[in-house]
């Protein structure tokens, strides 16, 4: 088995510590991994994108063109990476924000109100994992559990008694995953 | 009123700086070398100079200074503008040459071509803004990070023993024959803009008389490097930047205060 | 006992010097390396090993304390990137000249003068071709995964006392940002003061004893006869690490019919080219050069009777495909491919620059290249 993943918004969104967690949550179950970030000044405000590559055999380009997933938090990377989906792929992404509704009917597309029930859980930060829920309803590539010990080997120890709060958000994002009709937008407009 | 009324130039209290381009500043919001920049652009603008000035942008956040700046301007490798404004100066005598400067640019990797443009004289005028930190890296000690400030580079704070004391750059640079008017200045209020403004204007005035160096060092804020919202960053840089860097005229006509 | 870590290619980098019981770094910050300067702070090298970390005013201070420390025969290291890289070449060139073991990391982005801080290969003739002034060579290692960006500071040190040379460790934005898994060496003790005494007392500058003479580090020969057998010394070196210490990698070139030939980032990103060339039955190997100098020559001069073309793919304007032309004596046509600017290729565009420049127009294209490459 071989997932590329793209996981773009803003930088600040949580994006490329969501990419860690998914990254760690590989190891824990013994594959090969490998975590791309775009980097920059990243204080300018602008958008930051993460390629990760779960994979049981050795990785070979880290840096790829088009992918099996695509997470998608602004509407900025909705016009850069839908395209950028294989045919039969998946596109993931929260409608908070986003003006113009993905319109590919060549892979399957789910939203996640992942701002929303962020906000609603009492805690904004916790909104990639939420969205990570989501993303590993539609493809369990990782064991929750695993995704658990990630979350402790990547999170320093004065944070562990977030743990609970983060299976919390995941558990959210699994149960609020829905798919999204290219057909039915397109008739709303 | 109507609208054309309210817009009329007498009823107008504050306009975008003329000397300012159009192109939105790259800076967080909050930070001092956005204010900074006006204020420069206002003076050349008021004395009516924009023909006759080139300025230097360093290496750091202001890299892109030449950006919003509507005016000439070089990019010098990080540390160097003092050494290319001395050779732009030297070969335009009439023109009004500036550089524009960051901490680390000017105090760390720079210190040679600062110190030696200052002992010089040369007919330049520096504009140094000193946040105490790397800022377009993101967020390093700088020369003059204080002592047991916190930065990505000192992560338990700066230790005097290893990493030696803040950089007094412009009481260094005041002790130098070839500098002409040193003050230390600071943009987080109404009035310290004003001041501010009026020593750049002094500065860009004194060229005028081809004394030398006129030097003014701008204590400014990094909300991100510092990791502080800007109203936080601007109280911590008051409460804690000032008692080490005291702001005020430290030479002025060639003599020190 | 090994350690499996996820980590980015710097800290990677970094972590493995603390294990491998290196003595100092002297370092500026700059993108996309800051992570390694700042890693080893956070990491408190001086408590946890002894490791003297110090962050310089300049880059050229940092080279001429890193010459400072090896000159005592201390391990140490520096790390820049591209434009900091250029302020180093003077001291790496005293380094060389002195004879002095010493290892630089270059985490390459995009230039030249300020440039872009995406990554880049833009600097392989100043790695090779020398970079500062004078008859020298630099060993170069280009790692093209975190595991490697781990492991080779500890060859890179072996290499540097085994010729008393300086080091370059090649690396470049994509390797240094990314995050793999690494397996750890475990901490190595750094030598004691009477440890080094031993092991360099009869070239470096630890104290004149009674039992020897005085040791003098210098990269100054006034009469030119002295001077020129110092070079020759060099060049003895340099020809010893190509007998010794080439170090390449071949991925399925047995049956290749074309041949990439990539370093660094551009090898792992060509890997996946040379993939989907084989699921669409073309027969693609790779040859990825692990050292750059020495440069895997023999082994692309007989590749060369094996396959019909040969492309080099570099993020860079065309810098390797030089040596690769020249390796291979103009028996085949060899081609350049690489995006710049910060631009990163995909594997995509390497397949079809691969088609188009080689596969489909190779025998006619032989001879234009021919010509046009000596011009
Ligand atoms: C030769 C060289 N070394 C290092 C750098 C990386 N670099 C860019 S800006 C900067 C420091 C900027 O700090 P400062 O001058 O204080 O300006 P600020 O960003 O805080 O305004 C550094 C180290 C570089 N561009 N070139
Ligand atoms: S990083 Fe600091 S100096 Fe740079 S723009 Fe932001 S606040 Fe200003």
């Amino acid at each position: 088995m071989t997932e590329e993943i793209i996981i773009a918004g803003f930088g600040g969104q949580g994006v490329l510590s969501m990419g860690k967690i998914l990254a760690y949550s590989g190891i824990m179950q013994d594959e090969e991994v490998s975590w791309m970030p775009s980097y920059g000044p990243e204080m300018r405000g602008g958008t930051a994108n993460v390629t990760v590559i779960l994979s049981d055999e050795k990785i070979s380009s880290p840096y790829l063109k088009v992918f099996d997933t695509a997470i998608i938090l602004n509407q900025q990377s909705m016009d850069k990476f839908e395209e950028s989906v294989k045919p039969g792929g998946v596109l993931v992404y929260d409608p908070n924000g986003i003006t113009h509704h993905p319109t590919r009917t060549d892979i399957e597309i789910f939203q996640i109100e992942g701002n929303k029930l962020a906000v609603k859980m009492g805690n904004k930060q916790i909104f990639n994992m939420v969205v990570m829920g989501a993303f590993l309803k539609i493809k369990p590539i990782v064991k929750l559990e695993n995704v658990l010990a990630g979350l402790k080997k990547s999170l320093p120890e004065r944070y562990h008694h977030l743990i609970p709060l983060n299976k919390e958000a995941l558990k959210i994002g699994m149960d609020n995953v829905t798919p999204f009709k290219v057909a039915n937008q397109v008739a709303h407009n | 009123m109507e609208l054309l009324d309210i817009i009329k130039p007498e009823n107008q209290v504050f306009c975008k700086t003329k000397l300012m381009t159009d192109t939105p500043l790259s800076y967080c919001p909050g930070c001092g070398h956005g204010t900074a920049h006006n204020i420069t652009m206002e003076v050349i603008d008021e004395m009516g100079i924009q023909e006759d000035t080139i300025g230097v942008a360093p290496v750091g956040c202001s890299v892109l200074a030449y950006d919003f700046m509507n005016i000439d301007m070089t990019q010098a490798a990080h540390g160097r503008a003092p050494a290319v404004a001395t050779a732009i100066a030297r070969t335009w005598p009439k023109k009004y040459v500036f550089t524009y400067q960051g901490d680390g640019d000017l105090a760390a990797i720079g210190t040679a071509e600062t110190i030696h443009a200052c002992n010089r004289g040369e007919n330049i005028v520096i504009i140094f803004i000193n946040n105490g930190i790397y800022g377009m890296t993101g967020g390093q000690m700088a020369p003059t990070t204080l002592e047991g400030m916190k930065s990505s580079t000192s992560p338990f704070g700066r230790d005097i023993k290893t990493m030696g004391s803040p950089l007094k750059m412009t009481e260094l640079v005041a002790q130098l024959p070839g500098t002409y008017f040193v003050t230390r200045q600071a943009v987080h209020t109404h009035k310290h803009v004003r001041k501010a403004k009026k020593a750049i204007r002094q500065a860009f005035e004194n060229l005028k008389l081809n004394k030398g160096i006129s030097f003014v060092e701008i204590v400014s804020n990094c909300n991100s490097g510092w990791k502080m919202t800007p109203n936080d960053a601007n109280e911590w840089m008051v409460d804690n930047m000032f008692p080490y860097y005291p702001l005020g005229d430290i030479k002025v006509n060639g003599k020190l205060k | 006992m090994s350690e499996l870590k996820l980590m980015k290619g710097n800290e990677a980098l970094a972590e493995a010097a603390i294990r491998a019981g290196v003595d100092a770094y002297f370092g500026y910050p700059i993108t996309p390396q800051t992570e390694l300067i700042e890693y080893l702070m956070n990491e408190q090298t001086e408590k946890r090993t002894g490791m003297v970390c110090l962050q310089a005013e300049s880059e050229i201070a940092a080279i001429n304390m890193v010459y400072g420390a090896a000159s005592t025969g201390k391990k140490v290291f520096t790390s820049s990137s591209s434009p900091g890289i250029s302020l180093k070449q003077e001291g790496i060139s005293y380094l060389a000249g002195a004879e002095l073991p010493a290892v630089i990391v270059n985490v390459v982005r995009g230039g030249p003068g300020l440039g872009t801080i995406q990554p880049s290969q833009a600097d392989y003739f100043q790695s090779v071709k020398g970079g500062g002034h004078g008859d020298y060579k630099l060993y170069v290692l280009a790692p093209s995964s975190v595991q490697e960006m781990s492991d080779f500071v500890e060859d890179a040190f072996d290499i540097a006392f085994k010729y008393r040379a300086p080091v370059l460790i090649l690396s470049d934005g994509l390797i240094g940002q990314m995050m793999e898994k690494v397996k750890l060496k475990p901490q190595k003790k750094r030598r004691t003061d009477e440890e080094v005494i031993k092991e360099c007392g009869s070239w470096a500058t630890t104290g004149k004893t009674k039992n020897r003479e005085r040791n003098i580090i210098t990269s100054l020969d006034l009469q030119s006869e002295k001077m020129e057998a110092r070079v020759h010394r060099l060049m003895k070196k340099y020809e010893q690490m190509e007998k010794e210490d080439l170090r390449f990698e071949k991925i399925q070139c047995d049956d290749a019919e074309y041949l990439i030939v990539a370093y660094g980032s551009s090898a792992r990103i060509s890997q996946k080219a040379v993939e989907m060339a084989r699921a669409k039955g073309i027969k693609v190997g790779l040859l990825r050069p692990i050292t750059l100098f020495p440069f895997p020559k023999k082994q692309l001069f007989k590749l060369a009777d094996q396959v019909k073309g040969m492309l080099s793919v570099e993020l860079n304007a065309g810098q390797m495909v030089e040596d690769v032309r020249l390796s291979v004596e103009f028996k085949v046509p060899v081609e350049h491919f690489g995006r710049t600017g910060g631009i990163i290729h995909t594997p995509e565009e390497i397949l079809e620059a691969l088609e188009q420049k080689i596969i489909n127009n190779g025998t006619i294209r032989h001879h234009k290249t021919r010509e046009s490459s000596i011009l």
